[in-house]
């Protein structure tokens, strides 16, 4: 029979565990809450320019376009966007098992550009190439950020030191449905907007491009790698926020079975040692008669 | 009178939608005018200030660092990489970031990314034009 002083030991110590688990799934739904309203804010930005740039990219010869032309690959860049901190349920580890896939089955050369701790430790541990990492994104990641990180990845694109570059993050579907995937960044491939349309609702041709329709994509294209960066890191950290939920919600809901079951063993135990007491009184009783 | 529909959109959503008369914007070429019935037509832009009149009267200033601008003739959509409403800009700040900017500049510090440099300054100057405090 387990002693009651144990016993009650244990109920509070997860009865605070339960504490901490409740406050971490509130502060994750508030998380949550702003990174959707950041990514619906984006929304409206983000198709105006993809009808624009689809519009224009099929006037343009991609080969003027040092973002959209196509060239012998000879290293693929993934970027890969995981937490910093744990946690969060399964999150972080179906990001890396993706990930692991992708490399396996990847015959050319590869290179990791790691945001978040997560995923740079696991494969600095691998043994793969890490060009770059970005950590510390914090929990609400902004603007800013995402436009540092997209002029280094277009840097590295420039530069040749990676010639594909694929973001691997997790799509937000629910607080309960996070799903990893694989978008490619660049080249940006013809027809990316796939949109027509616009203001003048006809083709190129009806449009007066000033300077000259490849010099306004010159400057457009580097606009789309920072929508699609910050997307996909608002994506991210909404799926992160979401896993976080979901995962401390079971905790808080474990726990609480747990504290339930041991409330009873509690009672038992101390039902048994009452009984105990009063036999050992009557017994006692007893013999002095 | 005839109305454009302006819109000012930023990554972080939906600055300004509004009926006006007019739009003057820093286009990379140089400020340009847009009045109803304009030609379609796509441009960049540089860091400076918007300016359109509302429906009801006068006249309205956003400071914007950089984008695109979509004119025709019954709509003007800016894409801007950030817009702030006159009233909203912090005229104590982008005066600091206008010095600090200048000072960089003048000093050109070992390292100094002056395309950046030149960048803020152009962004703040734009801010404090805008403000009316220039």
């Amino acid at each position: 029979m387990p002693n009651t002083r144990d016993l009650k030991r244990r109920i509070r110590s997860i009865q605070s565990t339960q504490h901490i688990t409740r406050a971490m799934k509130m502060v994750a739904a508030a998380k949550l809450r702003k990174a959707q309203a950041q990514v619906t804010a984006a929304r409206p930005y983000a198709a105006k320019l993809e009808e624009v740039i689809g519009r224009l990219i099929g006037a343009v010869e991609p080969e003027t376009q040092p973002l959209a032309a196509s060239r012998e690959i000879k290293k693929v860049g993934y970027v890969l966007f995981t937490g910093d901190r744990g946690l969060a349920g399964g999150y972080n580890a179906n990001l890396i098992r993706l990930t692991e896939e992708r490399l396996r089955v990847e015959e050319r050369a590869v290179a990791l550009v790691a945001v978040g701790r997560k995923g740079r430790d696991f494969f600095r541990r691998r043994r793969v190439e890490i060009v770059r990492d970005f950590t510390e994104i914090g929990d609400e990641p902004d603007l800013t950020q995402a436009r540092e990180l997209a002029r280094q990845l277009v840097d590295l694109y420039l530069a040749g030191t990676l010639d594909e570059v694929n973001l691997i993050y997790t799509r937000f579907y629910s607080a309960l449905r996070q799903v990893p995937q694989v978008d490619r960044l660049l080249p940006i491939a013809a027809g990316a907007g796939g949109a027509t349309g616009g203001v003048a609702g006809g083709p190129l041709g009806d449009y007066i491009y000033e300077p000259a329709p490849d010099a306004v994509l010159q400057a457009l294209l580097p606009r789309y790698c920072e929508i699609k960066v910050y997307r996909a890191l608002l994506e991210a950290k909404a799926s992160e926020h979401g896993a976080r939920m979901t995962a401390m919600d079971s905790a808080t809901e474990n726990a609480a079975e747990m504290i339930d079951r041991l409330t009873l063993s509690f009672n038992r135990a101390r039902q048994a040692a009452i009984t105990r007491e009063i036999l050992e009184v009557v017994a006692g009783a007893e013999a002095l008669q | 009178m005839a109305l454009l529909k302006l819109e000012v959109i930023t990554p972080e959503g939906v600055t300004l939608k509004t009926d006006t008369g007019s739009v003057v914007a820093p286009g990379v070429l140089g400020y340009l005018g847009v009045l109803p019935g304009h030609a379609p037509l796509i441009t960049p832009l540089q860091a400076g200030v918007v300016t359109y009149r509302p429906a009801g009267g006068g006249e309205e200033h956003l400071a914007v660092s950089g984008g695109f601008l979509e004119a025709g003739p019954e709509q003007v959509v800016i894409l801007a990489d950030t817009a702030e409403k006159a009233g909203e800009i912090d005229v104590e700040r982008a005066r600091q970031a206008r010095e600090r900017a200048e000072r960089r500049l003048k000093e050109r510090p070992p390292g100094l990314d002056v395309a950046r440099a030149e960048a803020a300054l152009q962004r703040a100057t734009a801010r404090l034009k805008a403000a009316g405090a220039l």
